[in-house]
């Protein structure tokens, strides 16, 4: 039985042990890996500081793997490795290490490096002691580097050698819109500048630069660059390149034949490959190779495509040509150019920064005849149709052909399925929006996007509003959209901006995205009038209060029913009267209780420990504290929260978005809970809490929901949907597993100190009272279609006509 | 600003007038009443005006004009703040229900003001 021994447990050798075993090898597989954990997905290693991303690849069954074991030596002779651990094939897949440049201070506390997930978590340990934070090299990875300092909260600065960023995938011009892009983010860029030196005691302090000073930073992180390592392969006499890399032949083959060398450690043909398509390709060759067969590897293309906070940047094919065409739009932030032959007929390669498009589908024409004249392959790329045998997931060799019968096959109705089955967009994931297409021109409605406008989810545009400090809807839709939107992203955008900065809903251009019932502050029935319902928060009203109501009802003739929120509702208002209605009552000290808004309705509570035999805290004083502190808080969906006082649960808090229920020793936090067409008790987040920690941790838990939802996703099925669920989310809110609760803090602090009563406002202001007429040009006018019956002494609505269709 | 020209036949068509046109928010409608007629009025991103009837077909309520203004494949829209339902402001036609379709009236501005037509 041939025995394979891989040392190194990155990509490559979990490519190779995995294809082994699916091509069913008959001997055994053993991987030898130094890192504390089994090996994991290294292309998207970020996310495991920005959203705390489980990285791990799944077990190969069959196969045994060693962690937290380093080889130090290989004894060909004997075909052993450590002196003892024998082998018939070993191959090496031991990557490559950062390079740190030889500058003084490069060993201070502080100083990292951006491979594995130990140097994030050391980053991250790291930040919480810094303002600011320097990226040494501005390529690919120093980008990605910098981005995640930034999303640690530091202010952050990348210093790069070249004259523009990311040299080696983008030429001046892409290099001077990308600098544009990611110096709106509010990182600070310094190009053609070198490094003198690390400053510090123990602690780093900054990084003098030869023309630029100090920049002074807590954090120093290292990525100038990548070095194959071949140490193993030098000391066991196997055959390495000049500048590093283990030689390899077409079949992955080293000096030694019984040792082979795969992935970002091996040099084929004088060539180092430092992305993961090229690392699984020669996995899969060297697996072929083991089991008797003939694969080659051929050399690689070094196409990128990748995506840092919604700028794309994507290179193909040749970076030089006789002919290019460009288009920029610097406004945009939109670069992209294509090489092509002196007679303009082939296409020879591409950069874009900003928008990928050309990428993705003119990839696969490199070398080939234009399907379209250059500048109209430039403005709508998506308009070209792919040959069949086009390739469109390179990491894992998949022609379109094979997505198009694989949907076909298996009636696959979205990505995951072609994932599943053709392996395509598992890998890099740049091709996704290839498959979406595809999917599309197969007749498969894919419908990821919130509607025709936008191709986001609510959190991407959440998260793009955010990071790019967006205000309008205009610039959303310009930059990120098409055409004018509708009355699904409208009201989206709008809560969005709402909730990130907390301004009057009806001030400018908001007004415009507002559904009916947000644009007139008031709930749209049946007839066409509007219900009203003032805030009674925690279900707590004088006598006085009660009577204006009462009293205001009677005078405008309106309908009035006790909600199940412990309020009170007023139907039957024409819009004209909604501002004399509200008058009176802010004058006699309501404000609104944004029943027309996605946003916190109620926090409904029981009587408590104030009058109940058995109640053990106050839940009334709890419910008011905390509906003042919610209230007017916008949301991907209506808020209710309930607070009871023991454990006998009279406030039915465990139906409620969040539900509190007291103990003898605080409270109980529940969260996800829902009534309504989908009943769901609220889950236990947190347990015997005193109140500053229950209102945090309540303050988390929305604004997390808030910005991660999707469209009309109440908070039941958005847990549901979280991916490690409860427990993730209590890693997230509680112990702060993304770094991000201070953001969410400050989210929250900054939506209480900015509240302000919409009705009041908008009272106060007689351009937002103008909207309140039936007829713009009869103001005084009612609308003569609405008339009212008597039903138990109350108004009902006559029944309307409908038109005959 | 774009505006809406009409084929006028001759001396035929009767103007009303209806607000002056900075009164229209853009991307939001207002309603006006013309000899008993409920007419939505609508002012687009683009300053394009469009007038249609008031009244959703569908719930018989007269709100056409409170719904939100958009597009849809490029056509301007507007949805019922009712059920849903999405009209062109072009046709009248309901996007989501062919069958169904609204009146449409013709609409133009003069020295500043807002008028529609509905005969
Ligand atoms: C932050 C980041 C982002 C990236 N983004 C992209 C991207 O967008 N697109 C792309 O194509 N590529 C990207 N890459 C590159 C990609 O991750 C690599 O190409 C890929 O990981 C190479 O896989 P590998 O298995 O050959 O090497 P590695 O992933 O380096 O794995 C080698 C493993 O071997 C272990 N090892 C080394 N020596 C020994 C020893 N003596 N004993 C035991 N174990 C040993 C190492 O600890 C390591 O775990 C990115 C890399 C990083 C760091
Ligand atoms: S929940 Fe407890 S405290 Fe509240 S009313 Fe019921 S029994 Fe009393």
């Amino acid at each position: 039985m041939t025995r394979v021994l891989i040392v190194g447990n990155g990509p490559s050798a979990h490519r190779l042990a995995e294809t082994l075993t699916s091509k069913g090898f008959a001997g055994s597989v053993t991987i030898l890996g130094e890192e504390p954990r089994g090996a994991y997905d290294r292309v998207a290693l970020t996310t495991h500081l920005t959203e705390g991303r489980d990285l791990a690849y799944p077990d190969i069954p069959g196969v045994t793997v060693f962690v937290d074991t380093k080889v130090v030596s290989i004894e060909p002779a004997a075909k052993t490795v450590n002196g003892s651990i024998p082998y018939d094939v070993l191959v090496l897949a031991t990557g490559s290490a950062p390079f740190v440049p030889p500058v003084p201070g490069r060993d201070l506390d502080g100083c990292h490096v951006y491979r594995t997930i130990d140097d994030l978590d050391a980053i991250r340990t790291s930040a919480k002691t810094a303002t600011a934070g320097v990226v040494v090299g501005g390529g690919l990875l120093g980008l990605e580097a910098a981005d995640a300092l930034r999303g640690l909260g530091l202010e952050t600065h990348i210093v790069e050698m070249s004259p523009w960023l990311m040299p080696r995938q983008v030429d001046e011009g892409g290099g001077a819109v990308l600098k544009k892009h990611v110096e709106s983010l509010g990182l600070t860029v310094h190009t053609s500048s070198g490094v003198l030196g690390i400053e510090g005691g123990e602690r780093v302090t900054g990084l003098r630069t030869p023309d630029k000073g100090l920049i002074e930073a807590q954090v120093v992180v290292f990525s100038a660059g990548i070095r194959p390592r071949d140490e193993l392969a030098r000391g066991a006499g196997l055959q390495v390149g000049e500048r590093g890399g283990i030689v390899v032949d077409d079949g992955m083959r080293t000096s030694d034949p019984s040792i082979l060398a795969i992935g970002e450690c091996a040099l084929h043909d004088g060539q180092i490959y430092g992305l993961v398509a090229p690392c699984m390709t020669m996995a899969e060759v060297a697996a072929d190779r083991i089991m008797g067969g003939q694969a080659a590897f051929t050399g690689a293309d070094l196409s990128t495509k990748l995506k840092l906070l919604g700028v794309e940047v994507a290179q193909f094919g040749a970076m030089a040509g006789a002919l290019d065409v460009t288009y920029l739009d610097p406004v945009a932030g939109v670069y992209k150019k294509l090489f092509v032959s002196d007679d303009a007929s082939t296409l020879l390669g591409g950069i874009c920064v900003g928008d990928a498009a050309p990428y993705t589908t003119l990839r696969s024409f490199v070398g080939a005849e234009l399907p379209a004249a250059p500048s109209d392959l430039l403005f709508s790329p998506t308009a070209v149709e792919l040959p069949g045998d086009a390739p469109v997931c390179s990491c894992n060799n998949v022609t379109k052909n094979d997505v198009t019968a694989a949907i076909k096959e298996h009636d696959l109705t979205d990505v995951p399925g072609i994932k599943a089955c053709t392996r395509a967009g598992t890998t890099c994931g740049s091709c996704v929006p290839l498959l979406k297409k595809i999917l599309t021109e197969s007749g498969v409605d894919t419908g990821s996007g919130l509607c025709e406008h936008f191709a986001h989810s609510r959190a991407e545009l959440f998260t793009i509003v955010q990071v790019r400090g967006i205000t309008t809807f205009t610039q959303l839709i310009d930059e990120h959209g098409t055409g004018r939107g509708c009355d699904i992203c409208k009201p989206v955008v709008a809560s969005i901006l709402a909730s990130l900065h907390n301004g009057h809903v009806l001030e400018g251009e908001q007004a415009a995205l507002q559904d009916t019932n947000d644009h007139f502050l008031a709930n749209l029935q049946k007839n066409g009038t509007y219900s009203i319902v003032p805030r009674i928060p925690g279900g707590e009203i004088t006598p006085e209060k009660l009577i204006v109501i009462g009293e205001v009802a009677r005078d405008f003739g309106l309908y009035t029913k006790i909600t199940g929120g412990q309020r009170i509702d007023l139907f039957g208002a024409r819009v004209e009267e909604l501002p004399r209605i509200w008058r009176r009552l802010v004058d006699a000290g309501f404000e609104s209780g944004h029943a027309y808004g996605k946003a916190l309705r109620t926090v409904k509570s029981c009587v408590g420990s104030t009058w109940c035999r058995y109640g053990v805290q106050d839940s009334v004083t709890l419910a008011i504290d905390l509906e003042l502190r919610y209230r007017g808080l916008r949301s991907p969906h209506k808020l209710k929260s309930a607070v009871s006082g023991c454990a006998r649960e009279c406030a039915e808090a465990r139906s409620k978005d969040f539900g509190i229920i007291a103990t003898e020793k605080g409270w109980n936090l529940y969260v996800g809970g829902n009534g309504g067409f989908t009943p769901r008790h609220a889950d236990l987040l947190v347990q015997d809490v005193d109140t500053a920690t229950l209102m945090r941790t309540i303050d988390r838990f929305l604004m997390f929901y808030i910005r991660t939802a999707d469209r009309l996703q109440r908070t039941s099925a958005w847990l549901e949907n979280l991916e490690g669920g409860l427990d993730r989310l209590r890693q997230i809110v509680v112990d702060d597993a993304l770094g991000i609760c201070a953001d969410l803090d400050a989210q929250m602090a900054a939506h209480v100190a900015t509240y302000a009563d919409e009705w009041r406002a908008t009272l106060d202001d007689p351009v937002k009272l103008r909207r309140f007429v039936s007829f713009v040009n009869a103001p005084g006018t009612p609308d003569p279609t609405i008339s009212f019956t008597t039903e138990r002494d109350q108004i009902k609505p006559e029944i309307l006509q409908v038109m005959s269709r | 600003m774009t505006q809406t020209t009409v084929l006028e036949t001759a001396g035929e068509r009767v103007w009303e007038p209806v607000c002056p046109l900075p009164d229209l928010l853009p991307e939001r409608g207002a309603c006006a009443l013309i000899g008993g007629e409920q007419v939505a009025v609508f002012r687009a991103h683009d300053g394009s005006l469009y007038a249609i009837g008031n009244q959703d077909p569908f719930s018989g309520a007269y709100i056409l004009s409170r719904g939100i203004v958009g597009t849809r494949n490029g056509e301007p829209t507007v949805a019922s703040p009712m059920h849903k339902q999405v009209f062109s402001l072009i046709s009248g036609v309901c996007l989501d229900d062919p069958g169904t379709v609204i009146p449409t009236f013709p609409i133009r501005v003069t020295m500043g003001m807002v008028e529609v037509s509905v005969k």
